[in-house]
């Protein structure tokens, strides 16, 4: 090999021997977990099972898996109305401030999210801003607590999440050719027929990108429902790393993994197909 | 007019976002161990924060982390988004594709896959662990980065310096690097808070002889606040307010 490819050789394979060793591997290795049988001692026993599948059909699992389910769905919903105006306006503004407004959203972004979930107890616990604010307005006459509630979980799971939605959200909008919405209303699109029909699927990609980000990370974050939910309302993140840390059944975890895994692929796989349609949308006009 | 019309209409989400970690930083300096209620105006927090030992150490090893896995990313990421970028290679897409699976996968799922990964090869939670982990999930982002900033240019510019007769390398190190450089700081600044960021995958890597911070911040909030946890989480608030300053003077550079 003369010098002239070296250097693309040593790029390339570095690169693709780090994704396989670090990337690809271990997710095979937790697919071959997720078919071993569990072993009181050395964690796993190697013998083909489907012990972990069969642990995770069993109604206690399913329900965690449901309710899981239920708390990322109900964040996603709860983020994608709160972002949606609100990129959307600060997308279309025309204002020097709009920079400083968007870093306003990346703080939040960047800021550590224990931490953020952490900043949520002052919020909700008894005698907490929340609990003062309503005292003080005569809502309640007694100081109320919001912890170890479903409602503290949809709070901190929309509370970590919420940025991001609005920034795929608003790099969607901000594309959108303002002349595109322009020529709806010209040709007497009302406003609601205009948003439904043009902005509405332009800014699709966005839409489902936001919510895999949501709705994927929904269903991990088991540190919060710990510290607000008081370890009911559990995830299937908690269940996972019950598994591993606690009740040491590793090829229930692992399959577990497996099923999260699935799910996101899945969700990849729509996140595609609305993209494509686009870019084919796009071709056909042009 | 509108326009203000406009920003009264994100206000509300605004206030979602600010009130919490406002409430933090003004508990930080609350002289009452318990109460909310303003008991005066006191450091005695932060002087506690900088005997607390194990917070410390907890501290010096997250930023160690995060500064190594950041610059081997970066390093990795960079060259991977160059060859990318240049280069039609057998396993180009599937290379684009894995890169994007580590980026969408749950933080879980990239946790225990990885912990199988070091107990097969008999690695203890740690240090090496920990900084494979953090670089793994930091270079599909890095990757992500430095590619939408090539795309920006002209192609023709490496043609030249090629038919000028620079190898790969030189006309990577003389023509591509320089014109890419703040897309490099923006990828190395993301890395550094992601992994600054992480729980989830840092709490599958870490054993006792290696602590980062926010799982020592886990174990001591998970009993309800803690005073001198407020004033490291609003110096933590404050070190994010500074890095995404940075970056976004970096991203105007860039364009």
């Amino acid at each position: 090999m003369n010098m002239h490819n070296r250097f693309r050789f040593l790029s390339i394979s570095g690169a693709i021997l780090w994704l396989s060793v670090f990337g690809l591997f271990p997710g095979l290795l937790m697919m071959g977990t997720s078919f071993l049988a569990r072993h009181e001692a050395h964690l796993v026993d190697f013998r083909f099972s489907l012990e972990g599948y069969r642990t995770i059909i069993d109604p206690a699992f399913l329900k965690i898996l449901w309710n899981s389910l239920y708390l990322a769905a109900g964040t996603t919903l709860l983020c994608l109305l709160a972002a949606y105006p609100f990129a959307y306006t600060l997308a279309r503004m025309e204002t020097r401030w709009k920079k400083v407004l968007l870093m306003l959203v990346m703080i939040p972004f960047w800021t550590n999210s224990l931490v953020r979930t952490y900043a949520l107890v002052f919020m909700l616990k008894t005698r907490g801003i929340v609990s003062t604010i309503l005292v003080w307005l005569g809502i309640t006459a007694k100081p109320v607590s919001f912890m170890y509630t479903e409602a503290a979980v949809f709070i901190g799971l929309t509370y970590t999440l919420l940025p991001f939605m609005i920034l795929p959200l608003y790099s969607a909008v901000e594309k959108i050719d303002g002349k595109m919405i322009e020529a709806a209303r010209d040709l007497g699109a009302g406003s609601w027929r205009t948003f439904f029909h043009v902005t509405l699927p332009l800014t699709m990609p966005g839409i489902v990108a936001g919510c895999m980000m949501v709705f994927l990370p929904a269903l991990g974050m088991f540190f919060v429902p710990d510290m607000l939910g008081g370890g009911k309302h559990l995830l299937v993140g908690n269940f996972i790393k019950n598994q591993f840390l606690v009740a040491r059944d590793w090829p229930t975890g692992a399959a577990a993994g497996v099923v999260l895994t699935l799910l996101m692929l899945a969700l990849i796989y729509v996140h595609g197909v609305s993209k494509g349609r686009l870019n084919k949308a796009g071709k056909k006009k042009s | 007019m509108s326009q203000i019309r406009n920003t009264w209409r994100l206000l509300p989400v605004y206030i979602f976002l600010y009130t919490p970690m406002a409430a933090l930083v003004a508990f930080s300096f609350n002289n009452s161990k318990f109460s909310t209620a303003w008991k005066g105006f006191t450091w005695q927090w932060y002087a506690r924060l900088a005997s607390n030992t194990q917070l410390m150490d907890a501290a010096i090893n997250s930023l160690t982390i995060a500064i190594l896995s950041a610059t081997i990313a970066t390093v990795l990421g960079v060259l991977l988004a160059v060859a990318l970028f240049r280069y039609r290679f057998c396993g180009r897409r599937a290379v684009q594709a894995g890169l994007f699976v580590v980026m969408m996968s749950p933080d879980i799922v990239l946790g225990i896959s990885l912990l199988l990964l070091f107990v097969l090869m008999g690695i203890r939670p740690g240090f090496l662990p920990l900084l494979t982990a953090h670089t793994t999930f930091c270079l599909p982002f890095v990757v992500a980065t430095v590619y939408s900033r090539l795309k920006g240019f002209d192609p023709h510019v490496i043609e030249a310096a090629e038919d000028l007769g620079a190898s790969e390398y030189q006309a990577f190190k003389n023509v591509i690097l320089p014109m890419i450089m703040p897309a490099v700081a923006a990828g190395w600044l993301l890395s550094f808070t992601l992994s600054m960021d992480d729980v989830i995958i840092s709490f599958f890597m870490t054993g006792p002889d290696y602590e980062v911070l926010p799982l020592q911040i886990y174990s001591m909030v998970k009993m309800g606040v803690k005073p001198d946890v407020n004033a490291l989480s609003t110096i933590m608030i404050g070190v994010t307010v500074c890095l995404v300053f940075v970056s976004q003077l970096l991203m105007r550079k860039t364009k």
